[in-house]
């Protein structure tokens, strides 16, 4: 009997070792779509590059509602999918419900912090490349009046704004910033029209630089912003290549590394808070061949001092999220 | 408030309220003829899905303009043939048209382009561009009444000029020609029509595809003129605004256009002023999106004036036997 026992126990281990093994990782993507040119986008570049460079495969799959959140991720986890990254601050909640069913699943969540034994939270210091991007757009900004497009109005797209304020400051103390948000709703995430709207409407008050946060939205924004022949800034992916020469540079968040990370450590992902911020290379500015021409030698110095002085602990750029208010604007 | 941001308000204003006005001159004919049409939102969707598609591939706007109105007459005859032909219930065949076209346009989108439900963005001539009327940069030197014409009158898409004149047009039409007054009897005693020996089905067919002809060209303006490409549910319930601004309007079209130039100024507002500061209260920007339906609201109770439509509306006609 107990030889019986012994044996069971040691073929369902190797079953299980073996089902482990076989894990292909999985992705959450949030709503605003898969190819978003921004945020999602970069997620999933980051599962391309681990899936050229391993030739393994992964799950994906597409919020298309609030009302799906929790059905999906259960989807992933009963389709055997291990490590699932889950994207977006609006899956908090769901991971909050769905993590404590699963202990032997791990969850990334990108974007949020969940304190559960399973869950490795991916933050990002939002904040700290914001503020670079303010740099170069209160330089190259001729009106001294520069706007920000921001998708859901959540804290954390706040973060990008209270950010980006302060380097435009920083850069010309007697700027003008043009805050405005895209709605209250994860539709705000994907409205083009309206986002190109608000850009037109601040080029009108006299932005000649848009940062737009706000997803697929700011595709509008971008657009409206190379039409009337004035600066834009991208998010999260390089958006540069989108419209040459109107384009002034994006704020990376590198979704795609925290991503490609994750799939690379497989099952055994570590677990607990992991901020990607500049020094760890989390967030950054970009610059190609599409904008090499728009960005000065005095501009790139400039940033490099301030890059230099963020990293050191000398300089600190105040974290919206800290405590919910924002000393270089008022939203 | 200084002028020029009057002047930028009110050409916001324009750009916002041309899909509406389209939209809700689209409703007029369907629902004065006795079919009501809840569908306008799919058939602005469906023409913005196709007009960016056939942009894209061809690079020209025009390409696009005929392939939107078309998918938006291939809906308005499905709403037509299960409405009129059928007899079927008006509203369920609206709802069923606007499921239809948020799922399929999506669908189609990923299949041809693979971009996420998206198409490429639309440049140069796949665009309509927008133009300057003549005297423009001239007028513009005149004091108050040149930057008026120069940016507000001055400067838009085609499109906008094509549905500021569908107005008169439409109004010549429905109160001034034989089919305008068969139209509108055809939508308050369908019997009396029927007697005079004139085709009920007929007439409620040809209203049917005018509003599909409409429809398409407000899905049209907005994927090629005031967008640059198709994104899902881009029409973001506009359809369902320029239902309001009928309602508004008491379905008559010159106070169409008022009522649309009203919703379009309220968007406009909200867009510029987030929080809308009138010393004594600050107005959210959602309390500015949400007044065209309080507005439609109020006047559906009756406070102001009253809102009686079509007599016919909604009831398929049978004939007696």
């Amino acid at each position: 009997m107990t030889l019986m026992q012994s044996l069971l126990g040691a073929a369902a281990t190797v079953a299980l070792t073996a089902g482990a093994a076989l894990a292909e990782p999985g992705l959450v993507i949030d709503m605003g779509g898969k190819f978003d040119k921004s945020f999602n986008e970069a997620a999933w570049r980051g599962a391309e590059r681990w899936k050229a460079e391993t030739g393994g495969s992964y799950r994906d799959i597409e919020m298309q509602q609030e009302a799906q959140r929790e059905q999906f991720v259960r989807r992933m986890v009963d389709a055997g999918s291990n490590p699932i990254v889950v994207l977006g601050f609006q899956n908090m909640a769901t991971l909050e419900k769905v993590a404590p069913d699963y202990p032997d699943t791990r969850f990334a969540l990108i974007d949020g912090v969940v304190d559960l034994p399973n869950v490795r939270s991916i933050i990002f210091a939002e904040h700290e490349g914001s503020y670079l991007v303010g740099l170069l757009a209160a330089m190259a900004s001729k009106s001294g009046t520069v706007g920000f497009v921001g998708g859901m109005d959540v804290p954390l797209i706040r973060k990008f704004g209270c950010g980006y304020a302060q380097g435009v400051l920083a850069a010309n103390p007697n700027a003008k910033i043009i805050a405005n948000f895209t709605g209250t709703t994860p539709a705000a995430w994907a409205d083009p029209v309206k986002g190109g709207e608000i850009a037109r409407s601040q080029i009108d008050q006299g932005a000649d630089v848009v940062y737009a946060a706000a997803g697929a939205t700011g595709i509008g924004v971008l657009q409206a912003a190379a039409d009337a022949g004035v600066y834009s800034i991208g998010v999260d992916s390089n958006q540069n290549h989108l419209h040459p020469g109107s384009v002034l540079t994006s704020m990376l968040k590198r979704v795609d590394n925290a991503t490609y990370e994750v799939f690379k450590a497989g099952p055994a992902v570590e677990t607990g808070i992991v901020v990607m911020d500049l020094a760890a290379g989390g967030v950054g500015w970009a610059l190609d061949e599409n904008n090499a021409a728009l960005i000065t030698d005095a501009m790139k110095a400039k940033v490099a001092e301030a890059e230099a002085a963020i990293i050191a602990g000398t300089l600190k750029v105040h974290d919206y999220m800290s405590d919910d208010s924002c000393p270089a604007i008022t939203f | 408030m200084d002028y020029a941001a009057i002047l930028s308000i009110l050409e916001g204003a324009i750009r916002l309220a041309t899909p509406l006005l389209f939209a809700c001159l689209a409703g007029l004919f369907s629902e004065r003829a006795g079919v009501f049409d809840i569908g306008l939102e799919g058939k602005m969707l469906a023409a913005a899905f196709a007009s960016a598609t056939l942009a894209a591939v061809s690079g020209s706007a025009w390409v696009g303009l005929a392939a939107g109105v078309g998918a938006s007459l291939v809906l308005a005859a499905v709403h037509g043939v299960a409405s009129i032909t059928f007899r079927g219930n008006q509203l369920i065949a609206g709802v069923a048209i606007n499921f239809l076209a948020a799922g399929l346009t999506v669908l189609v989108a990923q299949d041809v382009f693979a971009l996420g439900g998206r198409t490429p963005a639309l440049t140069g001539a796949a665009r309509f561009q927008s133009i300057a009327l003549p005297f423009a940069e001239t007028a513009a030197t005149i004091p108050v009444v040149g930057p008026f014409y120069a940016r507000v009158i001055s400067g838009h898409a085609l499109l906008v000029y094509v549905a500021a004149l569908a107005v008169p047009a439409t109004w010549w039409i429905l109160f001034r020609t034989r089919f305008g007054l068969r139209l509108r009897a055809v939508g308050e005693n369908p019997a009396a029509v029927d007697t005079a020996g004139v085709s009920v089905t007929g007439l409620r067919f040809a209203a049917v595809m005018i509003c599909g002809f409409l429809c398409g060209l407000a899905g049209v303006y907005l994927a090629t003129a005031l967008g640059a490409g198709f994104v899902k549910d881009m029409s973001g319930g506009r359809g369902f605004i320029a239902l309001a601004a009928l309602i508004f309007a008491k379905w008559r079209p010159w106070p169409a256009m008022g009522a649309t130039m009203l919703f379009g100024f309220l968007q406009a507002v909200a867009t510029r002023y987030p929080r809308l500061d009138l010393g004594v209260v600050v107005v959210p920007s959602q309390f500015i999106d949400a007044l065209p339906y309080i507005l439609t609201v109020v006047i559906l109770a009756g406070f102001v004036g009253k809102a009686i439509p079509p007599r016919a509306g909604g009831i398929p006609y049978v004939k007696e036997r």
